[in-house]
């Protein structure tokens, strides 16, 4: 279970570039719960996966997962507890080192690492069965640098390696966005059976209103920092992409009406 | 002969500097400068404990954990402080100019009337030959430069391995994650700031036992010695590179070794040609130069020989 209790974030405050990311999200994502956020470019729905994920502290308000209150953790001690999926597929995997030892290297997310060999051939094994389950032929590659492998490849073992262990949360942050169609549609199914077979906490952000209706049980929107719309239950099964958009028209009319009302009190009285 | 076994010995011992080097430049890309000031001081720290009379074995481990302690400093710099890579690397190397003239208690030491590696070595040459030399295919080969050259040889075959061993570990490999996507690592639960501070630590102290190891085969430790050794150590493992042209673990060890050897010979025939010394360190640099422009260069030239023939 994540809970999220009025989270605030401010960059570069007190400067004329400040941008205030988080103007308190509120947010309880029950455990099983797969979560999609959605929202403009700028909504802070980024953010808001980072500040869980601990790329930065928050400046006010409460992160709690599964019980403990990871609020003021550094981010490789959170890792103990989230798997994580970048959008970019170079961001998840070490490029040099091979298939087998980068999803060694996850199969210890969050554990105390010693002078064990890393790839003792019982390991071997193991993974390259779970590899198979991808059925993408990489069980093939364990041993190549996994920086020769293509985008989906290596988001695919990517998601395997974020799920190696199993997470208390598992975030994607538009972890299909720099793929191609194919690739994209694949990674999807990946994620939608791993998720769904682990039971997994998840918290996906995604700029594709197709993937919010069809995936997940329950939609997310943010607009300007904070959670705008938020649809489960009956309201989210009935969601489509059409509703979606609409929604996201009518922010943008919001905004245009907030300038154009701003424009006339200034001609009426400056 | 005798030019040909020391330029391989000073080569080896070089070599310990070198894989110190590639923890720091390869696994880390961290120009860790420090290595100028903790090769002197593990020279620094060994030659001050045998003109004491203490063991060359423990002189030179102890020479090593001094050179790890510059590197823990370094790590600490820049992980804790946010100084800036090269310049935490700065101030530990110039702090240790001052610490090393402390631990010498003077600017030079001579270790030719005390008992160092190189009379375990003597001994070692002795009783493999039975005399002070021998003949090797028709050369004469004093006892010292061989045995010299068998027992560096193997320490340094040693420490490869263990280098090797290490990097398959679970920590090891977590160490090589964290030098090439630290964001990748970080999400799997491992401090990057850590394994900078344990990667300089172990980089250094590498470098300090070559210190130690040197000034015990040269007879001498000196407070300049350290001048310019960081571009030696880049020099080496940059040829390392080009020999074996493999990102693997073995395979950059190897290069590497064989890159400190190889650089260590050309500037022994360089010298024998009628190089002046003086101008050592300007070749060094300009070599180093040319390695780091040239593969960029090639690029460019195949990019636009292709565009060309396209």
């Amino acid at each position: 279970m994540l809970q999220l209790r009025e989270l605030q974030k401010t960059f570069f405050a007190g400067t004329p570039n400040q941008v205030r990311a988080l103007r308190g999200v509120s947010l309880q994502i029950e455990e099983g719960s797969f979560v999609i956020v959605i929202g403009t470019n700028g909504s802070g729905k980024s953010t808001l996966l980072n500040a869980v994920a601990g790329s930065f502290l928050v400046d006010r308000g409460s992160i709690r997962i599964a019980d403990n209150d990871i609020t003021r953790w550094p981010e490789h001690r959170r890792a103990a507890m989230i798997g994580r999926v970048f959008q970019n597929p170079f961001s998840g995997t070490a490029p040099t080192m091979t298939v087998a030892e980068n999803l060694a290297l996850a199969a210890r997310r969050g554990q105390p690492r010693g002078l064990g060999r890393l790839l003792p051939a019982r390991v071997q094994n193991e993974l390259r069965d779970r590899v198979a389950t991808l059925n993408m032929q990489l069980e093939l590659r364990m041993h190549n640098p996994i920086g020769t492998l293509s985008g989906g490849q290596r988001q695919a073992l990517t998601l395997l390696m974020a799920t190696w262990r199993r997470p208390d949360l598992l975030l994607l942050d538009e972890h299909t966005a720099a793929l191609d169609p194919k690739s994209a549609d694949q990674i999807v199914r990946v994620t939608e059976q791993i998720v769904s077979e682990h039971r997994l906490t998840t918290l996906m952000v995604t700029h594709s209103m197709q993937q919010a209706a069809t995936l997940g049980d329950r939609v997310v929107m943010m607009n300007q920092g904070t959670v705008y719309a938020d649809y489960s239950g009956a309201h989210r099964r009935q969601l489509r992409a059409e509703d979606l958009i609409r929604r996201f028209d009518e922010i943008r009319r919001d905004e245009q009406l907030d300038v154009s009302a701003a424009e006339l009190l200034r001609d009426a009285y400056v | 002969m005798t030019l040909l076994l020391s330029a391989w010995t000073i080569g080896l011992i070089l070599s310990l500097l070198a894989l110190g080097v590639y923890i720091s430049y390869r696994v880390f890309k961290f120009a860790d400068i420090t290595a100028d000031g903790s090769i002197t001081f593990g020279a620094a720290v060994a030659a001050s404990m045998l003109t004491r009379g203490v063991n060359p074995v423990t002189s030179s481990i102890a020479a090593f954990f001094a050179g790890c302690v510059a590197g823990l400093c370094t790590g600490v710099l820049h992980t804790r402080f946010k100084i800036n890579q090269l310049l935490s690397g700065i101030l530990v190397m110039t702090a240790l100019y001052s610490i090393n003239l402390h631990v010498m208690g003077s600017s030079n030491v001579p270790l030719l009337s005390v008992t160092t590696m190189t009379t375990y070595a003597q001994n070692l040459g002795r009783w493999m030959t039975g005399h002070d030399s021998a003949t090797v295919l028709g050369w004469p080969v004093s006892a010292r430069d061989a045995g010299s050259l068998i027992l560096v040889f193997a320490t340094v075959l040693a420490i490869a391995v263990i280098a090797w061993l290490f990097f398959r570990t679970e920590l090891g490999s977590a160490m090589r994650a964290s030098g090439d996507n630290d964001q990748m690592i970080r999400a799997l639960g491992v401090s990057v700031e850590n394994m900078i501070v344990l990667g300089l630590c172990i980089s250094n102290g590498l470098v300090a036992f070559a210190g130690a190891l040197l000034a015990q085969y040269q007879g001498f430790a000196d407070v300049q010695m350290g001048i310019g050794m960081i571009v030696w150590g880049l020099a080496s493992v940059i040829i390392g590179r080009a020999l074996i042209g493999s990102d693997s673990v073995g395979a950059a060890l190897t290069g590497t070794i064989m890159g400190s050897v190889l650089f260590r010979l050309i500037i022994a025939l360089a010298l024998r040609w009628g190089l002046n010394p003086n101008d050592l360190k300007l070749v060094t640099a300009l070599f180093v130069f040319g390695a780091l422009v040239l593969p960029a260069l090639m690029m460019k030239l195949k990019v636009r020989r292709h565009a060309a023939a396209s």
